[in-house]
């Protein structure tokens, strides 16, 4: 091995959380390799997706004013799906909008924002080689000292997994065992491309602006939900089940999504689109809970959705946020230490300086209520039922209010003490 | 043009591929397939890639795999034999993502 020849650090994967952490090293002169097995970066990337901005203003101020995002969102919904209607609650926030505000956040595409997220790391001095795999890690009296991508042999003080859900790099390095099935989501998505104009008339938005919805009652009963996205010329819609339910059901994941995009109250909002791609994605879905017990050897660390950073409260879903941090955490850990044998314990330290780990840990309950079976099938019917029944007027005397609900909670197979119940677990959750 | 229900080889042919001819990333290992009773692949894939043919044995094609790897988290009886993601530059190429 010639001492000449190795970089600083070696990063898997040029996804947020790679391309993050090799910003920042490169910015303060690291020598840094990032290898990607896409032909360029958010080749193989697919998300639902919005970014949360302050994340990449953590990464560099202002640096989001020139990043390939597609629409500021302004809108956030929520939509409870019963069997033939809909209910839509539309958050609208004009001052996610305003000049000389940085916005709350942008819906994104991966394959455009990734490859600018990777060129801005190269524009630091970071050298970035696409469509090459890694193939094995390299381990020396117990460090993890390079990686093999076929028959080339590459050397780093540091190897750091950037290699997402997946991550078999970090599966290799024996600080994660194969993925349980009940610990993620399949994500499936089409990416419907609208003209502009129609998408800000169907979702009453101004120029720029767009809605994140996420929508609970389309999964045909499986622990699940399906989300909407406004992009600047498209829509992406889909959904992401938990694949162990959808199995023991029988019920295929494409067919489910299929029937939400045909759905009354969906299919308008698409209509006169046309598919463009169709993608899908696991999600690490366990939250605090599923972070692996170490995220670090001797010259390895993993970030991102490799080291489970994913948040999931039903009503938002953070990843791409967290992959930032977590490679800035993780480049900070680096440039912090003299020798390899501290950066691990000193990534954790930057992990909670950070916030990430403390924002993970603050919203762990959020799985306990989500485990609630009935909440994806019976609940959102019934709310569709209930509020079909207050807007019916009709030539009869109208029934009791509260006796029409009893009625309706037990048509829809619940019991009062149940939702009594899920409400105390909600409480508790939270 | 009104929205409508896709089928999976329809939806597969809007994507990019470039197939690895010579080297298939994912390998089943026939006979514990065809013991196999839950078959959680021919569900949970979202390219609906697993089928059964008319006699009820499982087929295969890896070549409009999405790559997302929920095939090999679901499968309990290992007869996905192997599963890596394609060598450099082949499989699927996200355009938008």
């Amino acid at each position: 091995m010639c001492e000449e020849e190795k970089f600083d650090a070696i990063i898997i994967g040029a996804g947020p959380a790679g391309a993050a952490c090799a910003y920042t090293l490169a910015r303060e002169g690291k020598e840094v390799l990032v290898i990607e097995r896409g032909n360029t970066p958010g080749n193989k990337n697919v998300t639902g997706g919005r970014l949360y901005t302050y994340a990449l203003e953590m990464l560099d101020k202002g640096l989001y004013e020139e990043a390939a995002l597609e629409r500021k969102v302004t809108h956030e919904q929520i939509m409870l799906l019963g069997r033939n209607s809909g209910i839509s609650i539309d958050y609208h926030d004009p001052s996610f909008n305003e000049k000389e505000k940085v916005p709350m956040s942008f819906t994104i595409l991966r394959a455009n924002f990734d490859e600018w997220l990777a060129s801005k790391a190269e524009e630091m001095g970071a050298m970035l080689a696409c469509g090459i795999k890694v193939d094995e890690l390299i381990e020396r009296e117990g460090k993890i000292i390079g990686v093999k991508a076929g028959e080339d042999e590459m050397y780093a003080d540091v190897i750091i997994a950037a290699d997402g859900v997946n991550s078999f790099m970090a599966q290799q390095a024996g600080l994660l065992k194969d993925i349980e099935a009940n610990s993620v989501g399949v994500g499936v998505k089409e990416v419907i491309e609208l003209p502009p104009q129609l998408i800000e008339e169907r979702f009453n938005l101004k120029d720029g602006e767009g809605a994140a919805r996420m929508i609970l009652g389309c999964t045909e009963g499986i622990h699940g939900g399906g989300f909407l996205y406004t992009n600047k010329e498209s829509i992406s819609l889909g959904c992401v089940f938990m694949p162990e339910e959808a199995a023991k059901h029988k019920k295929t994941i494409h067919k489910i999504f299929q029937e939400m995009k045909m759905h009354p109250s969906i299919s308008p909002l698409i209509e006169g689109g046309k598919t463009v791609e169709y993608g899908a994605h696991l999600v690490p879905e366990a939250g605090f809970r599923g972070i692996p017990k170490k995220l670090y050897r001797d010259g390895f660390l993993m970030v991102g959705d490799a080291a489970g950073f994913v948040i999931n409260t039903g009503y938002s879903i953070r990843g791409i946020d967290l992959a930032i941090l977590s490679g800035t955490a993780a480049a900070r850990a680096i440039l912090a230490s003299d020798n390899t044998s501290d950066t691990g314990s000193k990534y954790i330290k930057e992990l909670n300086n950070i916030k990430l780990l403390p924002t993970m840990k603050a919203v762990e309950g959020f799985g306990d209520i989500m485990e609630t079976q009935w909440m994806y099938d019976k609940l959102p019917n019934l709310a569709n039922d209930v509020f079909g029944s207050l807007f019916a007027v009709n030539e009869e005397v109208p029934g009791s209010i509260k006796k029409d609900v009893m009625s309706l909670i037990k048509a829809n197979g619940l019991s009062v003490w149940q939702l009594i119940k899920f409400g105390l677990k909600g409480v508790r959750s939270i | 043009m009104s929205i409508q229900r896709m089928e999976a080889p329809e939806l597969l042919s809007l994507n990019k591929f470039n197939v690895d001819e010579e080297d298939p990333h994912i390998v089943l290992d026939k006979e514990i397939c065809r013991v196999c009773k839950e078959k959680p692949c021919l569900y949970v894939c979202p390219a609906v890639l697993y089928k059964l043919d008319k006699n009820g044995d499982l087929t295969f094609d890896y070549a409009g795999c999405l790559e997302c790897g929920t095939c090999r988290v679901m499968c309990k009886n290992k007869g996905i034999a192997r599963w890596v993601y394609p060598r450099g530059t082949f499989g699927v190429s996200f355009r938008q993502g």
